[in-house]
This record gives C-alpha cells, structure tokens and sequence, in this order.
C-alpha cells in the first residue's frame, strides 16, 4: 500500500528532476561560466540535500520497479515475499545511496 | 425475431480506448522501458560519480565521448517515454474533468518533449562541438 504511493511519488519527483538533468547538460555545453554557476548550485546546502534525495528516488524508484516487474511474472505474491521485496527495497536504496555518496565524496571528492 | 437483442453492445465504446484514448500498448510499454532503465539508471549514476569534482574541459570531453554520450542519449529517450507514460497515468487516475484532464496531457507531452529535446541537443553539441 504505502510503498506503491511511495513508487508514484518517487516517479513524480524524478519526472522534474529531469530538468536538473536538463541544466546540467545544457550548462556543459553552454561553456565554464554556466557549468560553473550549476557546480556552484549542485554544492550548495540545498543542492545536496535535493540531489541526495534525488539519488535515493533513483534508486528506489529503480528496486521498487525491479518488484513491480517480477510480479508481472506473477511471482512473489506471498505475505512473507511481499514483506521481503518492501525490506529489501528499503534497505536496498538507502544502502544503496549512501554506498554511492561515500564514494563520491571519499574516492571522487565530491562537487568542487 | 420477437424479442429482439439490440445488434449492438457496449464493446465498441471500449475497443481500443480506455481513458487515454490509446488502448493497453502503454501498459507493455512501461514494462519495455522499465526493463530497459535498470542498466541505463545504472550506467547513468557511474557516469555521473566519475564526473563528480572534474573541470569543465574534462566534463565536455568525457560526455561527448561516444560510449558515453551513446549510453546518455539512451538513458534520455528510454525515460522521456517511460516518464511520458507514467505521468499520463497519474494525471488519468487523479483528474477527472475532461478539460483540466486534455490540458494535463498536453502539458505532460510538452514538458517531455521540452526536457528531454533540450538534454538531446546538448548531448549532440558536446559530442559533435558544433
């Protein structure tokens, strides 16, 4: 119930996102002052927090869809596999997320 | 033929329309472009975290490098269709009146059209530099 709302929710998120996408993309190949002004947006407190959620949308986004297509095989409709797709894709995108933020920040150095 | 059954039934209201006029070719389709995500979303976060921190120069030529740009452009039309649909699903399932519900969809295809042609073109700018 709450995780098909969720998977809506999370799709409507990134449907604008896009335009984030779309900036940075067009920033690139507008030149450095424009890229710069992105870097500059994407580093600030509330881009992190936006693209920090906006990674984890991804990623949830991603697995809860993964569940949705292995019930289209009319597979895991059992009270214990239902339970374990939510945990697993719970678990799965927050774990995922941070993995994916460490390395950009420790191996990466994150945005500059 | 006394009592007669009218020729007609309610199926030809229904054949091929639902509430977006379109049939059940969406619903196959979001399953395709689902599928389809999965590696795309996948190559598009590694592509994006081996960016993260490098100058411009290096950014334009690391996104205008075929196999990059190649998985990019992939990534933006497999989801202009997978979002196009997702969201007319939304906007069919929450809006009812016909007017508000047409202009929904208009705005749905514009805004995807607008995106995802402006992410096309500059992904073709850095890849050819013209």
């Amino acid at each position: 119930m709450v995780m098909s709302i969720v998977h809506r929710i999370t799709g409507a998120a990134l449907y604008f996102g896009m335009l984030l996408l779309a900036w940075w993309l067009i920033a690139a190949a507008t030149g450095p002052n424009a890229y710069a002004n992105v870097e500059w947006f994407m580093g600030s407190l509330i881009g992190q927090l936006i693209l920090f959620g906006y990674t984890w949308a991804l990623l949830h986004h991603m697995l809860g869809g993964i569940r949705h297509l292995i019930w289209d095989t009319i597979h895991g409709f059992e009270p214990a596999e239902r339970e374990m797709f939510t945990l697993a894709t719970l678990i799965g995108s927050i774990a995922l997320t941070l993995i994916l933020w460490v390395v950009g920040y420790l191996v990466m150095g994150g945005p500059r | 033929m006394s009592d007669a059954q009218p020729m007609r039934t309610p199926l030809r209201q229904v054949r091929g329309l639902g509430s977006a006029r379109s049939g059940t070719s969406h619903f196959w389709y979001q399953r395709l472009t689902s599928v389809a995500g999965v590696p795309l979303t996948i190559g598009l976060l590694l592509i994006i975290t081996a960016l993260l921190g490098r100058s411009h120069a290096a950014v334009v030529q690391i996104l205008g490098s075929p196999i990059v740009a190649i998985v990019m452009l992939l990534f933006i039309i497999n989801t202009a269709y997978h979002m196009w649909i997702g969201m007319q699903e939304i906007i069919l399932d929450y809006v009812h009146e016909a007017k508000w519900k047409f202009l929904a969809l208009m705005a749905n295809t514009f805004f995807v059209f607008g995106v995802s042609l402006a992410s096309i073109y500059a992904i073709l700018k850095l890849s050819f530099g013209v």
